[in-house]
């Protein structure tokens, strides 16, 4: 079981929760989206573009870990985990 | 400016809607165009660089295409002015998977024909083109453009890869002229199954080869449906108008301060008469002088003669982008236009004079007019 927790701006897309829990084995984080996208399509069409990657300004972590400094889509997620998707800092 | 909670426009007079870089405005007024109502910004702190209004078959329909700086962009609209917009649920532009590419922004919204009343396009980028069939709730790639094979060569402006103008040929439904920055102009003659570029005379400045076959930074290419084989291009270096739907043009810089600029309008009456703000080079990008000046031709190009009253002439830097400067279709004409300093002037006398709407308002990045009635 993992536990994805996500911004307030994407709450309309899990009808208002913040987060959102996976009981199915997800061994990467490309699993545990692609399981996000089954239960809310349209959070994940903003946390990934249509190539399947993460948008440029969205960061993903692990527990503490963010995945860009990790192995990006491919970083394992250990059963118990958090993943938590937030907005970067960067802004205009 | 006034900011109502609702602008809710009457049964006559003109809809501004105003994109800009951190959400959308619309305002109205009547047909004397001297005092507006405005309500905004919808869509806080996204950019909405492109909008449009759809009022065939009975439709009312505003469309804003609205972009998150961190989730991404979908197309929106409302029916009701504005007071409530979808929210799709689904990023409803968007590439095939095995494209390999990822929307970045939509840059134009525009109906169809008159006799296609469902049709609308997006001019998106990376440079390609969608269409609704059903007014707007679904889109689907031109796969013509989105496979042509000049595509790897196909390179961005400063403003990245974007398809920013789109004109259907109002007589005649195969045909389709769109513009690129930077690939130029691309022309379709069998209803966009293949486009070939239509650039001849529009030169590349940036390039050694300066008259390519592509590769030109077009700006923005405008026409008047009543006459619609003659366009008017503004090109990154250049004045342009071509008799021929695009297989050749000519320039026509003839007493502008610069030739270099971005926005372009047609009067929505006479095919002669153009409006564009030129800018200082693409090094600086200002108002030449300092001088904020409407230049309008009535010749279709033989002349031009800037239109300055009411409009700031010393300590003016201004910018004014590709989609920011348009005209109503009232007669006199009116005309606007926003520039990426936050402000907003119109004109209700066909640029004689000008009186400035807004100010203060976020980088001005597009501006659309719609006619009530």
């Amino acid at each position: 079981m993992i536990t994805i927790e996500l911004p307030t701006a994407l709450g309309a897309f899990v009808n208002g929760k913040s987060h959102v829990v996976v009981d199915e084995p997800c061994p990467t984080v490309r699993d545990a989206l692609a399981a996000l996208g089954k239960r809310a399509p349209g959070a994940l069409d903003r946390v990934m573009d249509e190539r399947g990657e993460v948008r440029q300004h969205v960061n993903v972590f692990v527990n503490d870990q963010n995945i860009r400094f990790a192995d990006g889509l491919r970083t394992p997620v250990p059963d118990r985990s958090t993943i938590t998707v937030l907005a970067a800092i960067s802004g205009g | 400016m006034a900011r109502a909670k609702s602008t809710a426009p009457r049964d006559s007079g003109v809809l501004l809607l105003v994109g800009t870089m951190k959400g959308a405005f619309l305002l109205w007024s009547d047909e004397k165009r001297k005092k507006w109502r405005a309500d905004g910004p919808h869509f806080r702190g996204e950019s909405v660089y492109a909008m449009a209004h759809d009022n065939r078959a009975g439709r009312h329909r505003t469309f804003a295409a609205t972009r998150s700086f961190y989730w991404g962009g979908v197309l929106r609209s409302s029916d009701d002015y504005g007071r409530n917009w979808s929210s799709p649920e689904r990023q409803n532009v968007r590439f095939p998977t095995d494209s390999g590419l990822a929307l970045v922004q939509i840059w134009q919204v525009t109906p169809g024909r008159p006799s296609e009343p469902d049709v609308l396009y997006c001019g998106v980028e990376p440079a390609a083109l969608f269409e609704s069939r059903d007014a707007g709730e679904s889109w689907e790639p031109v796969e013509g453009l989105l496979n042509h094979e000049q595509r790897p060569q196909w390179q961005p402006g400063a403003g990245g890869l974007c398809l920013h103008t789109i004109i259907p040929d109002p007589q005649n439904a195969k045909r389709m002229l769109i513009a690129i920055s930077a690939a130029g102009v691309y022309r379709t003659d069998d209803g966009g199954k293949t486009w070939k570029p239509r650039n001849v005379g529009v030169r590349a400045e940036f390039l050694p080869d300066k008259y390519p076959e592509f590769g030109q930074c077009v700006h923005k290419v405008v026409h008047h449906p009543a006459r619609p084989e003659r366009l008017f291009l503004q090109n990154h270096w250049g004045l342009y108008r071509s008799e021929n739907w695009g297989d050749s043009w000519t320039d026509i810089a003839n007493g502008v301060p610069s030739d270099f600029g971005f926005a372009m309008t047609m009067h929505p009456k006479d095919a002669d008469t153009v409006y564009i703000v030129p800018l200082e080079s693409d090094q600086f990008r200002c108002t030449p002088e300092a001088k904020l000046r409407v230049y309008k031709t009535s010749n279709a190009g033989a002349s031009w003669e800037p239109m300055t009253d009411g409009l700031p002439q010393s300590g003016a830097y201004e910018t004014v982008l590709r989609d920011a400067l348009v005209s109503d279709s009232l007669d006199p004409a009116g005309v606007y236009f926003g520039t990426r300093s936050g402000k907003l002037f119109g004109s209700s006398d066909e640029g004689e004079s000008w009186h400035e709407i807004a100010d203060g308002l976020p980088p001005v990045v597009c501006v659309k007019t719609a006619t009530l009635t």
